[in-house]
């Protein structure tokens, strides 16, 4: 696109491209040196009149919009450490609260903050579920991406997207129910609730964003680059393995990280089908406990301000923080390939 | 003409083998969005009745309707709208019309990326610390809808900044070169041809504010309530809520009961988004550019 000069009103020059996510028009650039002569013999270009000051004021009311984003996520970690603050500068123990299996802030008389099993929870249920979804997506990414044509895609496309649009406490529902009877008719355990259960209801979650970020990212590789290894006699297999993947693996790996951030943090669905045993896990058989799930299942049993209370909060500091470094991170690698790629 | 060496025919089974086991794959992720409707459906159809839908709770919750449940819903997503559907679309004019492209913008593009994907649980957290203690509104539909907004405002900004992005630079560049403000093109170019995209936008919202639980657990959703919320400081209950209580929290509930629910709660939740990919299906037919 060449560079545009284009005057939408008064003096502010837009530029830069429509495509992708960069905005659209530049904001009012710095004040032309002429403005204030122009403004008395070119009235017209230099306008101070009503339709001005109306959209100096939109201008202003939808920054407020762009800015409560900022707002509300910096609002999210004052307030989660506000409540947790007590907990964090006074009680914690940090080798008892990443050490130890032992969660047991109920006791009266030595309450234990030990988060190790939790976190071995989180982890295991999650890592199961990528070890489930990722091929799965990434496969479906493919399919979907280089092979399906048509009615075919489209359809793919708006099953994967009603996948997606399932509640997590009806998924918690089925791994409640339906899961839990298939795990206990064909492994002959005594519990269905338990890694598997989890981790599979887990991975068909997180499947469905994995998916659709990675043929985001197989899109994204142009054409030239298949159609200069086709000529070469590539049949479209190896179009794919040679050119094509290695030219997305970026944004494949910042599919698979925004799938380990939604895992991670689940909480209805994890809460309902891991089982609720404070444990860490050896098999897939073991129940577990998440830390979204101890959250959402103690919190309504505390005071507010009790040491208990404050230790939820600083569980879910510990969530804000992991979620936070995950979703950074998978932009920035995502970011990354589009950049390199333009 | 072409005599197929053994290495052409070994490659094109090999891309026929993967281009089936790739299909596969597919397939094997998208059925479960059939079998579980397909079971809610066999499980729950017997439970539904007018009845079902327009009575309370009885005998401690395991029997009786979902009426409360089903009101509350509404109350809980209409007000979360009021609250999220303003702010959403004044950010996405903001980023797609009048941001720079510098480092505040990123930084508004960043917390985007993060409220999206901060778990549910902490956004439960920080509605109980911001809105019930914090700013006194008590456990109430006022506290739980304001923390759903905040939740789902990401839906609303992409889903809007995006179908403003898809309006062609040059129908701006026209209504400039007319004299029109910034704010003049956006009213009578931008928007109306962006209406439908963001309609599609809300309608995702809809549907992602009614299924949520954990935000709402703590915040102003409660286990049952005998009557019908009477204005925004009322507690109540909720169709997702009520789902994982009968489900997990009351003993001796019928079979079919859950089931039940669930089919109302996942008949709404589909509903909206086929709504919403519908309504996208037939905007994008009927685009001339």
């Amino acid at each position: 696109m060449p560079p545009e000069e284009a005057r939408p009103g008064t003096g502010a020059s837009p530029s830069g491209s429509m495509m992708g996510s960069s905005p659209v028009p530049q904001a009012p650039g710095p004040a032309s040196p002429f403005r204030s002569r122009a403004r008395s013999r070119h009235g017209d270009l230099h306008r101070r009149d009503w339709a001005w000051y109306q959209d100096k004021a939109v201008a202003g009311v939808v920054l407020l919009g762009g800015v409560s984003a900022i707002v509300f996520i910096l609002g999210i970690f004052l307030f989660i450490t506000r409540e947790g603050m007590g907990f964090l500068l006074h009680t914690i123990d940090f080798r008892e609260f990443f050490g130890s299996p032992a969660w047991r802030p109920t006791f009266e008389r030595s309450p234990t903050y030990g988060a190790l099993a939790l976190i071995a929870g989180t982890a295991s249920v999650t890592g199961l579920a990528m070890v489930v979804s990722v091929p799965f997506s990434l496969g479906a990414a493919i399919f979907i991406g280089e092979f399906a044509t048509g009615k075919v895609r489209e359809t793919l496309k708006v099953l994967i997207e009603l996948l997606a649009a399932i509640p997590s406490v009806v998924w918690g529902f089925i791994g409640l129910t339906l899961m839990n009877r298939l795990i206990i008719q064909l492994f002959d355990v005594p519990v269905g609730l338990n890694v598997l259960n989890a981790g599979i209801i887990l991975g068909l979650m997180a499947a469905p964003i994995m998916t659709t970020i990675a043929e985001d990212a197989l899109k994204a590789v142009p054409d030239t680059y298949r159609e200069a290894a086709e000529a070469m006699g590539a049949t479209r297999w190896q179009v794919i393995v040679m050119v094509v993947l290695p030219a997305a693996k970026n944004g494949l790996l910042g599919a698979v990280l925004l799938g380990v951030g939604r895992g991670f943090g689940e909480t209805m669905a994890v809460l309902m089908a891991s089982g609720h045993a404070i444990h860490i896990p050896t098999s897939v058989f073991d129940s577990v406990r998440a830390l979204t799930a101890t959250i959402a299942a103690e919190l309504g049993e505390t005071a507010v301000g009790s040491d208990h209370y404050q230790a939820l909060f600083t569980l879910g500091i510990l969530l804000f923080v992991v979620t936070f470094i995950i979703n950074l991170t998978a932009d920035l690698v995502v970011r990354g390939v589009r950049k390199g790629n333009r | 003409m072409f005599e197929a060496t053994a290495l052409n025919r070994r490659n094109v089974q090999v891309e026929w083998l993967f281009k089936v086991l790739f299909l596969l794959m597919t397939v094997i992720l998208v059925i479960p969005v059939v079998l579980i409707m397909g079971v809610l459906v066999v499980k729950g159809h017997g439970v539904l009745s007018w009845e079902f839908l327009t009575t309370s709770p009885s005998s401690g919750m395991t029997a009786g309707g979902i009426l409360p449940a089903l009101v509350g819903t509404l109350w809980l997503v209409g007000v979360a709208l009021v609250a999220s559907v303003p702010l959403g679309i004044g950010a996405a004019i903001y980023l797609s019309e009048y941001a720079p492209d510098n480092w505040f913008t990123r930084a508004i593009n960043l917390a985007i990326i993060n409220l999206a994907g901060v778990p549910s649980i902490v956004h439960a957290l920080f509605g109980l610390g911001a809105f019930v203690l914090f700013f006194r509104f008590g456990t109430s539909i006022l506290a739980a809808s304001l923390t759903l907004a905040v939740m789902t405002l990401p839906v609303v900004i992409v889903a809007t900044r995006e179908s403003l992005q898809a309006v062609p630079r040059a129908f701006r560049e026209a209504c400039w070169n007319m004299g029109a403000t910034r704010w003049q093109t956006i009213r009578s170019v931008v928007l109306p041809n962006a209406i439908s995209g963001i309609l599609t936008g809300v309608i995702l919202e809809v549907s992602r504010t009614a299924g949520e639980t954990a935000p709402i657990m703590f915040t102003g959703a409660a286990f049952f309530l005998p009557f019908l919320p009477q204005s925004v400081f009322d507690q109540t209950m909720a169709m997702s809520l009520h789902l994982f209580v009968i489900s997990t929290q009351v003993p001796g509930v019928p079979e079919e009961l859950p089931y039940g629910v669930a089919l109302v709660l996942i008949s709404m939740v589909l509903a909206m988004n086929a709504l919403s990919i519908a309504f996208r299906m037939y905007v994008r037919g009927k685009k001339k550019w």
